[in-house]
């Protein structure tokens, strides 16, 4: 008896340590209900509307809180506010940094959000699963709605080209599944200030560039330097364009057998190994998530000329100490050849419905509502683009100079690695592709090793392909 | 009666806590188990079943190699060089006269209240590869010319790993042993004194022994922690696929969409740390001896 009693003592013991520690993150992915008092009950009421045509709320919306919103803080509150202002739609809004983390327990429970915003390639890979296990709604029609407040359809107004890749469409059945939402170019940024000061120019193609790199090697500056690895999937995706144009683009994005062994391929791997030689020696010490502002410093330094970033770097970098007559600049990535174009990479960030979501006709009333003009304007507060018609004109100061990258005549790239099923002993796109050029630059991996294990990767994600 | 009476009282106080410990331990472990022979998405209600093949790959599976191997490396050199140096340090502490010791307790304490992020902060400070980072600043000093070493990246990423888990260990530890040190009557050295025994020799003779089921302990808990820990510095400090650890493959393989096969790596984990602290219960076993 006694024994039975210490044993269940003890065990009340760790259940109240159990407890303090579950306590915490249940507290934090409740958003507090105060919010909105009478409609947390009221999604499948008709009675709780006024407007008999409105579509029942509250949506829930997960955003990821990014550099825009640390730009113009509470930008997503702002536009949130417009849509229930416009729809009496009310919104229970999640923002934040880790938004995997926040969403995800819950997510796994059955419980999803309304609307998510959050783009693919980041390392958790939430967008990604969802594609894979198909559970994110198709919002083709939304294509065709009247955008809340406005008499213009969302068609009218997205900038046709960045619909139809597989980065919104990506069964390729032609049905759209995620919206874009945020683009911005990538491109190598280096210090203008400098350019000018030593009377350097900027490279047109990659043999002007090692050039370059000899040039300031002896003046002890590096050519090149990237904040993570993870930089490098628009690198690569504006190189294997520049290096192949869209037929090579095409063929590699969906693992195309042999894809690597062509000369196009070849010529890919053998620029990120020279790059590699030419990179700055700390930067794989730093390429991680504590670090990697370091390396972005290394530019503001005048240490190295050249790092991978996209338009909301000088943002990011605002409050960094730099070197005198310091100026951003931005380019695209150069020509593989003499004569050819650069090119550079487009980054879109997708907002989507789970097709588990609650109030999937509320989210895409909310979802074309990302298109109206009060939407644009709010956003652009913070530094977002959308691809919306005549976006261009309404940019003011750096951003203006950044998205005119494309009218020099380089390439706009835009699409991404085909997803493939998730296959054990098989990692994502990073992970096989581009986490072991630390090593590269280190020296504990070898040219061969690196594009072998490439190889064999594709040729497992080509096997594996989601539609084939 | 009474005691009947007694009986379903007591029962009912713990009947609460039983049952919660039960749904939010015991439920959860086994759901790991079972989880482990199915496939299925990382936000996917849909499981399929497929034995025990998550485990065949698993087990050939390199990145999982590697990552179990590193985990097995800071286990052993963590164990070792933390132990080492709280034992050392306690025993300075409580058996020789020190100036100002409970500011000694507390500086080498404070690294164990601190928070993953902060460490995270202070040793990217520390490992700093140009000049001014803190060690390559010291190494300079010392050398008379610029010494730049990469800290956290090959070779030396794991050695930059093992330093800073060492310093999160110590203090914890080291507070631990100086409480059952305190505990050794102070006659015992004082007669062993009288015999001719000198310091180090108390040292082996009185105080490890005595201390000896406290070690044991303790080493239980630390090999359980570094195990937690190992994942988070890793996670925190260092660039991904440069040195993981298990918990950090489990980790990767939720994200790449294979949650079955992350709860099998999760499996073998739980099973690979059970069976270790068994087996280090069972080597450090000796006769206990009493005060």
């Amino acid at each position: 008896m006694k024994k039975m009693l210490s044993l269940l003592l003890a065990s009340a013991m760790l259940l109240s340590l159990l407890a303090a520690c579950g306590g915490a993150p249940a507290a934090q992915t409740n958003p507090p209900a105060s919010d909105n008092p009478s409609s947390s009950q009221g999604a499948d009421d008709p009675v709780e509307s006024e407007k008999p045509a409105a579509p029942s709320g509250p949506i829930k919306l997960a955003a990821l809180s990014s550099g825009y919103e640390t730009t113009y803080p509470g930008m997503w509150k702002e536009v949130c506010d417009a849509f229930t202002a416009e729809t009496g739609i009310e919104v229970q809004l999640t923002l934040e940094k880790n938004l995997e983390d926040v969403i995800g327990p819950s997510m796994q429970g059955g419980d999803y959000p309304d609307v998510v915003l959050c783009a693919t390639g980041r390392g958790p890979a939430l967008t990604e699963n969802f594609i894979k296990d198909r559970q994110i709604a198709d919002i083709s029609d939304v294509l065709g709605m009247t955008i809340p407040g406005e008499s213009a359809k969302v068609s009218d107004k997205v900038m046709a080209d960045v619909l139809g890749t597989n980065a919104t469409v990506p069964y390729g059945d032609g049905k759209t599944y995620l919206a874009p939402m945020f683009y911005a170019p990538c491109g190598l940024f280096y210090n203008a200030g400098l350019f000018a000061e030593k009377g350097w120019e900027i490279p047109k193609t990659w043999d002007e560039m090692w050039e370059l790199g000899d040039k300031a090697k002896a003046e002890d500056i590096d050519l090149f330097t990237y904040p993570t690895t993870g930089y490098f999937d628009a690198f690569f995706y504006a190189l294997m364009y520049s290096v192949g144009g869209p037929d090579f683009f095409n063929k590699a994005t969906s693992y195309a057998e042999g894809v690597w062994d062509t000369p196009e391929g070849q010529q890919c791997f053998e620029i990120v190994n020279k790059l590699a030689s030419y990179t700055a020696k700390v930067t794989p010490a730093q390429a991680n998530e504590t670090d990697f502002s370091q390396n972005q410093q290394l530019i503001l330094d005048n240490k190295a000329l050249f790092c991978p970033n996209g338009t909301w770097l000088p943002g990011e970098m605002a409050e960094a100490p730099r070197a005198d007559g310091f100026e951003w600049g931005m380019c695209a990535l150069p020509a593989a050849k003499d004569g050819g174009n650069g090119a550079s990479y487009s980054f879109l960030e997708q907002i989507w419905i789970p097709s588990g979501a609650a109030n999937i006709d509320a989210a895409k009333q909310f979802v074309a509502f990302m298109y109206s003009d009060k939407a644009v304007d709010i956003f652009l507060k913070g530094g977002a683009v959308q691809p919306v018609n005549g976006i261009v004109d309404k940019l003011e100061g750096d951003n203006k100079y950044f998205y005119s990258i494309y009218d020099n005549g380089a390439n706009a790239v835009v699409g991404v690695f085909s997803p493939y099923t998730s296959t054990p002993g098989l990692g994502s796109n990073r992970e096989e592709f581009f986490d072991p050029i630390n090593g590269l630059i280190s020296g504990s991996t070898t040219l061969e090793q690196w594009t072998s294990r490439f190889k064999e990767a594709s040729d497992l994600m080509r096997e594996n392909l989601l539609i084939k | 009666m009474r005691s009947k009476g007694r009986n379903r009282f007591i029962a009912l106080c713990v009947a609460p806590a039983v049952i919660l410990f039960f749904l939010f331990m015991v439920v959860p472990t086994l759901n790991v188990f079972r989880m482990s022979l199915f496939e299925r998405g990382a936000y996917s209600p849909t499981e399929t079943f497929v034995g025990m093949n998550n485990f065949k790959v698993l087990l050939k599976d390199p990145k999982f190699i590697a990552s179990m191997q590193n985990t097995i490396l800071l286990i052993v050199t963590v164990t070792i060089i933390t132990f080492f140096f709280a034992i050392v340090f306690a025993a300075i502490l409580t058996r020789e006269k020190i100036h100002g010791q409970n500011f000694f307790r507390i500086v080498f304490y404070i690294p164990n209240i601190l928070s993953i992020v902060v460490i995270a902060g202070i040793f990217s400070a520390i490992y700093k590869p140009d000049t001014t980072g803190m060690l390559n600043n010291i190494f300079s000093f010392f050398a008379g010319r610029d010494i730049e070493i990469l800290w956290k990246t090959q070779p030396m990423v794991i050695v930059s790993i093992i330093i800073a888990m060492v310093w999160q260990a110590i203090g914890y530890y080291m507070v631990m042993y100086m409480a059952s040190m305190a505990a050794v009557p102070v006659s015992l050295y004082e007669s062993a004194g009288l015999d001719g025994a000198g310091r180090l020799t108390q040292f082996f003779q009185i105080t490890l022994p005595l201390i000896w089921t406290n070690i044991r302990t303790t080493l239980t808990f630390f090999i359980i922690s570094t195990i937690n820990m190992a994942f988070l510095f890793v996670k925190s400090m260092v660039a991904p696929g440069m040195a993981d650890v298990g918990l950090s493959f489990m980790y990767a393989q939720k994200d790449a969409g294979l949650y079955g096969y992350s709860m099998a790596a999760g499996v073998i984990i739980f099973l690979f740390s059970f069976l270790l602290s068994a087996l280090v219960n069972k080597v450090t076993e000796r006769e206990v001896l009493e005060m």
